[in-house]
Protein backbone atom coordinates (compact mmCIF):
# COMPACT_ATOMS: atom_id res chain seq x y z
CA UNK A 1 0.00 0.00 0.00
CA UNK A 2 1.43 3.03 -1.07
CA UNK A 3 -0.42 6.59 -0.32
CA UNK A 4 -1.02 9.59 -2.31
CA UNK A 5 -1.74 12.83 -0.14
CA UNK A 6 -3.74 15.21 -1.51
CA UNK A 7 -4.71 18.66 0.26
CA UNK A 8 -7.46 21.05 -0.26
CA UNK A 9 -8.35 23.68 1.45
CA UNK A 10 -11.78 24.11 3.08
CA UNK A 11 -12.90 27.78 2.94
CA UNK A 12 -15.19 27.22 5.53
CA UNK A 13 -13.49 25.31 8.44
CA UNK A 14 -9.76 27.15 7.25
CA UNK A 15 -8.15 23.99 7.76
CA UNK A 16 -6.39 21.68 5.42
CA UNK A 17 -8.22 18.20 4.97
CA UNK A 18 -6.22 15.65 3.80
CA UNK A 19 -7.09 12.80 1.28
CA UNK A 20 -5.47 9.33 1.46
CA UNK A 21 -5.62 7.41 -2.15
CA UNK A 22 -3.83 3.86 -2.66
CA UNK A 23 -1.74 3.30 -5.32
CA UNK A 24 -0.12 0.09 -6.87
CA UNK A 25 3.59 0.59 -7.64
CA UNK A 26 2.36 -1.50 -11.09
CA UNK A 27 -0.35 2.50 -11.42
CA UNK A 28 -0.51 2.01 -15.97
CA UNK A 29 1.82 -0.55 -16.12
CA UNK A 30 -0.11 -4.33 -15.45
CA UNK A 31 -1.98 -6.22 -16.62
CA UNK A 32 0.57 -7.50 -18.98
CA UNK A 33 -0.67 -10.45 -21.44
CA UNK A 34 1.03 -11.95 -24.11
CA UNK A 35 0.01 -15.73 -25.54
CA UNK A 36 0.40 -18.07 -23.41
CA UNK A 37 1.34 -15.98 -20.03
CA UNK A 38 0.15 -12.79 -18.34
CA UNK A 39 1.73 -10.61 -15.32
CA UNK A 40 -1.15 -9.37 -12.87
CA UNK A 41 -0.34 -6.62 -9.61
CA UNK A 42 -0.86 -9.22 -6.63
CA UNK A 43 -3.89 -7.39 -4.43
CA UNK A 44 -2.01 -5.17 -1.86
CA UNK A 45 -1.44 -7.14 1.04
CA UNK A 46 0.24 -6.12 4.85
CA UNK A 47 3.76 -7.32 5.13
CA UNK A 48 6.20 -7.78 8.01
CA UNK A 49 9.50 -9.14 8.18
CA UNK A 50 9.81 -11.55 10.89
CA UNK A 51 13.61 -12.17 11.90
CA UNK A 52 13.89 -14.26 15.66
CA UNK A 53 16.67 -13.31 17.93
CA UNK A 54 19.81 -15.27 18.70
CA UNK A 55 18.73 -18.61 19.96
CA UNK A 56 15.03 -18.09 19.67
CA UNK A 57 13.92 -19.82 16.79
CA UNK A 58 11.76 -22.63 18.31
CA UNK A 59 9.87 -20.63 20.71
CA UNK A 60 8.94 -18.14 17.99
CA UNK A 61 8.24 -20.82 15.31
CA UNK A 62 5.76 -22.15 18.09
CA UNK A 63 3.89 -18.67 18.75
CA UNK A 64 3.25 -18.66 15.18
CA UNK A 65 2.16 -21.47 15.15
CA UNK A 66 -0.26 -20.69 17.76
CA UNK A 67 -1.26 -17.29 16.01
CA UNK A 68 -1.15 -17.66 12.97
CA UNK A 69 -1.30 -21.69 12.14
CA UNK A 70 1.67 -21.33 10.33
CA UNK A 71 5.08 -22.67 11.68
CA UNK A 72 8.75 -21.09 11.06
CA UNK A 73 9.24 -21.93 7.32
CA UNK A 74 12.31 -24.10 6.81
CA UNK A 75 15.18 -22.91 3.80
CA UNK A 76 13.31 -22.53 0.45
CA UNK A 77 10.12 -23.18 1.69
CA UNK A 78 6.26 -21.25 2.14
CA UNK A 79 3.68 -21.84 3.41
CA UNK A 80 -0.14 -20.78 4.09
CA UNK A 81 -2.63 -19.69 1.48
CA UNK A 82 -4.13 -16.41 -0.54
CA UNK A 83 -4.45 -13.78 1.97
CA UNK A 84 -2.68 -15.75 4.56
CA UNK A 85 1.08 -16.68 3.55
CA UNK A 86 4.87 -16.92 5.14
CA UNK A 87 7.29 -16.94 2.94
CA UNK A 88 10.91 -17.83 3.53
CA UNK A 89 12.83 -14.76 2.69
CA UNK A 90 16.64 -15.55 3.74
CA UNK A 91 19.13 -16.25 6.73
CA UNK A 92 16.63 -16.00 9.82
CA UNK A 93 13.99 -14.09 7.85
CA UNK A 94 10.58 -14.96 6.61
CA UNK A 95 7.73 -12.41 5.26
CA UNK A 96 4.30 -12.69 6.61
CA UNK A 97 1.52 -11.72 4.55
CA UNK A 98 -1.70 -10.84 4.96
CA UNK A 99 -2.10 -11.14 8.70
CA UNK A 100 -1.48 -8.85 11.25
CA UNK A 101 1.06 -10.03 13.11
CA UNK A 102 0.47 -11.16 16.65
CA UNK A 103 1.76 -8.99 19.61
CA UNK A 104 3.43 -12.78 20.83
CA UNK A 105 6.02 -12.28 18.06
CA UNK A 106 7.55 -9.52 19.31
CA UNK A 107 9.22 -11.39 22.55
CA UNK A 108 10.67 -13.75 20.00
CA UNK A 109 11.89 -11.64 17.07
CA UNK A 110 12.14 -8.76 15.60
CA UNK A 111 9.33 -7.60 13.35
CA UNK A 112 9.63 -4.76 11.10
CA UNK A 113 6.68 -3.31 8.93
CA UNK A 114 7.84 -3.32 4.93
CA UNK A 115 4.21 -3.49 3.33
CA UNK A 116 5.13 -0.80 1.54
CA UNK A 117 8.86 -1.71 0.99
CA UNK A 118 7.91 -4.83 -1.83
CA UNK A 119 6.23 -4.49 -5.49
CA UNK A 120 4.51 -7.74 -5.52
CA UNK A 121 3.15 -9.32 -8.97
CA UNK A 122 2.25 -13.03 -10.05
CA UNK A 123 3.66 -14.36 -13.46
CA UNK A 124 0.77 -17.07 -14.70
CA UNK A 125 -0.04 -19.15 -17.73
CA UNK A 126 1.83 -22.53 -19.39
CA UNK A 127 4.84 -20.94 -20.74
CA UNK A 128 5.43 -18.78 -17.08
CA UNK A 129 8.20 -20.91 -16.79
CA UNK A 130 10.02 -20.59 -19.85
CA UNK A 131 9.66 -17.15 -19.47
CA UNK A 132 11.59 -17.41 -16.27
CA UNK A 133 14.59 -19.84 -17.76
CA UNK A 134 15.67 -16.92 -19.59
CA UNK A 135 15.41 -14.68 -16.22
CA UNK A 136 16.83 -16.30 -13.43
CA UNK A 137 19.57 -18.39 -12.93
CA UNK A 138 17.98 -21.19 -10.88
CA UNK A 139 15.91 -23.62 -12.22
CA UNK A 140 12.19 -22.89 -11.89
CA UNK A 141 10.46 -26.16 -13.70
CA UNK A 142 7.85 -27.89 -11.99
CA UNK A 143 10.33 -30.83 -11.52
CA UNK A 144 12.95 -29.11 -9.30
CA UNK A 145 10.43 -25.95 -7.94
CA UNK A 146 7.02 -26.93 -6.52
CA UNK A 147 3.96 -25.76 -5.22
CA UNK A 148 5.05 -24.29 -1.85
CA UNK A 149 8.83 -23.11 -2.78
CA UNK A 150 10.51 -20.21 -2.44
CA UNK A 151 13.74 -19.01 -3.73
CA UNK A 152 15.77 -15.54 -3.38
CA UNK A 153 17.52 -15.33 -5.96
CA UNK A 154 18.27 -12.99 -9.07
CA UNK A 155 15.92 -12.19 -12.11
CA UNK A 156 18.27 -10.25 -14.39
CA UNK A 157 20.37 -7.36 -12.24
CA UNK A 158 16.91 -7.42 -10.14
CA UNK A 159 17.20 -9.06 -6.43
CA UNK A 160 13.81 -10.98 -5.97
CA UNK A 161 11.88 -13.46 -3.83
CA UNK A 162 9.89 -15.94 -6.14
CA UNK A 163 7.05 -18.39 -5.11
CA UNK A 164 5.43 -20.81 -6.79
CA UNK A 165 1.82 -20.08 -5.70
CA UNK A 166 0.13 -22.18 -8.03
CA UNK A 167 0.88 -24.79 -10.83
CA UNK A 168 1.41 -22.27 -13.08
CA UNK A 169 1.60 -19.24 -10.90
CA UNK A 170 4.41 -17.50 -9.72
CA UNK A 171 4.14 -14.83 -6.76
CA UNK A 172 7.21 -12.24 -7.66
CA UNK A 173 8.40 -10.00 -5.04
CA UNK A 174 10.93 -7.17 -5.72
CA UNK A 175 12.17 -3.81 -3.98
CA UNK A 176 9.33 -1.06 -4.77
CA UNK A 177 11.47 1.38 -6.57
CA UNK A 178 12.77 -1.63 -9.01
CA UNK A 179 8.51 -2.52 -10.11
CA UNK A 180 8.87 -0.46 -13.25
CA UNK A 181 11.84 -2.82 -14.25
CA UNK A 182 11.00 -5.87 -13.31
CA UNK A 183 7.91 -5.52 -15.41
CA UNK A 184 10.40 -4.53 -18.34
CA UNK A 185 12.41 -7.45 -18.67
CA UNK A 186 9.28 -9.90 -17.97
CA UNK A 187 7.42 -8.59 -21.10
CA UNK A 188 10.92 -8.57 -23.05
CA UNK A 189 11.02 -12.28 -21.98
CA UNK A 190 7.32 -13.01 -22.63
CA UNK A 191 7.46 -11.97 -25.98
CA UNK A 192 10.97 -13.43 -27.11
CA UNK A 193 8.88 -16.69 -25.71
CA UNK A 194 5.48 -15.94 -27.38
CA UNK A 195 7.20 -15.41 -30.56
CA UNK A 196 8.91 -18.42 -30.99
CA UNK B 1 32.15 -21.35 -10.69
CA UNK B 2 29.29 -22.65 -8.87
CA UNK B 3 28.88 -22.31 -4.64
CA UNK B 4 26.23 -24.17 -2.81
CA UNK B 5 24.88 -22.61 -0.40
CA UNK B 6 23.69 -24.21 2.62
CA UNK B 7 20.43 -22.51 2.57
CA UNK B 8 20.14 -22.40 -0.89
CA UNK B 9 21.61 -24.90 -2.30
CA UNK B 10 24.05 -24.77 -5.92
CA UNK B 11 23.82 -21.05 -7.65
CA UNK B 12 26.05 -19.54 -9.89
CA UNK B 13 28.76 -17.08 -8.98
CA UNK B 14 26.99 -13.90 -10.11
CA UNK B 15 25.11 -13.90 -6.66
CA UNK B 16 27.95 -14.35 -4.61
CA UNK B 17 29.83 -11.10 -3.11
CA UNK B 18 33.52 -12.52 -2.35
CA UNK B 19 34.96 -10.64 0.81
CA UNK B 20 38.81 -12.38 0.45
CA UNK B 21 40.38 -14.41 3.29
CA UNK B 22 38.52 -15.54 6.44
CA UNK B 23 40.54 -13.32 8.90
CA UNK B 24 37.12 -11.61 10.23
CA UNK B 25 36.70 -15.09 11.88
CA UNK B 26 40.01 -14.76 13.81
CA UNK B 27 39.77 -11.13 15.37
CA UNK B 28 42.46 -11.24 17.60
CA UNK B 29 41.68 -9.65 21.35
CA UNK B 30 42.01 -6.39 21.84
CA UNK B 31 45.22 -6.76 24.08
CA UNK B 32 47.27 -8.93 21.76
CA UNK B 33 49.52 -6.42 20.72
CA UNK B 34 50.91 -4.35 17.39
CA UNK B 35 52.33 -7.18 15.80
CA UNK B 36 48.67 -9.69 16.17
CA UNK B 37 47.15 -6.76 15.19
CA UNK B 38 49.00 -5.89 12.18
CA UNK B 39 48.98 -9.23 10.61
CA UNK B 40 45.36 -9.10 11.21
CA UNK B 41 44.92 -5.66 9.06
CA UNK B 42 47.50 -6.13 6.22
CA UNK B 43 49.14 -9.67 5.95
CA UNK B 44 47.87 -12.09 3.84
CA UNK B 45 48.37 -15.47 2.43
CA UNK B 46 48.28 -15.81 -1.39
CA UNK B 47 48.29 -19.68 -1.44
CA UNK B 48 48.82 -21.58 -4.90
CA UNK B 49 46.08 -24.61 -3.23
CA UNK B 50 43.05 -24.51 -0.74
CA UNK B 51 42.12 -20.87 0.66
CA UNK B 52 39.92 -19.86 2.93
CA UNK B 53 37.52 -17.33 1.88
CA UNK B 54 34.71 -15.37 2.77
CA UNK B 55 31.87 -14.97 0.88
CA UNK B 56 28.53 -13.55 1.06
CA UNK B 57 25.15 -14.89 -0.72
CA UNK B 58 24.10 -11.44 -1.35
CA UNK B 59 21.06 -11.95 -4.25
CA UNK B 60 20.41 -15.18 -2.48
CA UNK B 61 19.64 -15.48 1.35
CA UNK B 62 22.17 -12.91 1.99
CA UNK B 63 24.33 -15.45 4.49
CA UNK B 64 28.03 -14.95 4.70
CA UNK B 65 29.70 -18.28 3.77
CA UNK B 66 32.89 -19.74 4.74
CA UNK B 67 34.53 -21.51 1.31
CA UNK B 68 37.30 -23.94 1.01
CA UNK B 69 38.55 -23.79 -2.24
CA UNK B 70 41.47 -24.72 -4.15
CA UNK B 71 42.69 -21.65 -6.07
CA UNK B 72 45.09 -24.27 -8.88
CA UNK B 73 41.74 -26.24 -9.80
CA UNK B 74 39.23 -23.74 -8.64
CA UNK B 75 37.34 -26.91 -7.09
CA UNK B 76 34.90 -25.87 -3.98
CA UNK B 77 35.72 -27.95 -1.34
CA UNK B 78 33.24 -26.81 1.55
CA UNK B 79 30.85 -24.40 2.14
CA UNK B 80 29.48 -23.55 5.80
CA UNK B 81 27.57 -20.52 7.02
CA UNK B 82 30.07 -18.34 8.72
CA UNK B 83 27.62 -17.77 11.75
CA UNK B 84 28.09 -21.15 13.15
CA UNK B 85 31.49 -19.60 13.04
CA UNK B 86 34.91 -21.81 12.22
CA UNK B 87 38.76 -20.97 13.30
CA UNK B 88 41.57 -22.24 11.31
CA UNK B 89 41.26 -25.90 10.74
CA UNK B 90 44.72 -26.08 9.13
Amino acid sequence: MWFVIRCFMILTGGGAVVELMEKSAFEGLLPVEVVGCRIIAAPPEPMHLISPYKGQEKPLSAAMKSAHGMAFPAAGRATGKEGARLVWFGLDQAMLIGPAPDARLSEFAAVVEQSDGWAVLRLQGALAEDVLARLVPVDMRAARFKRGQTVRTQLQHLQVSMTRVGGEVFQIMVMRSMAKTLVDELQNAMRLVAAR
Amino acid sequence: MRIKCPLCGERDLREFYYQGADVALMRPAPDAGPAAWDDYLYTRDNPAGVTRDLWQHEYGCGAWLLVQRNTVTHEILNVTLAKNGGGHAD
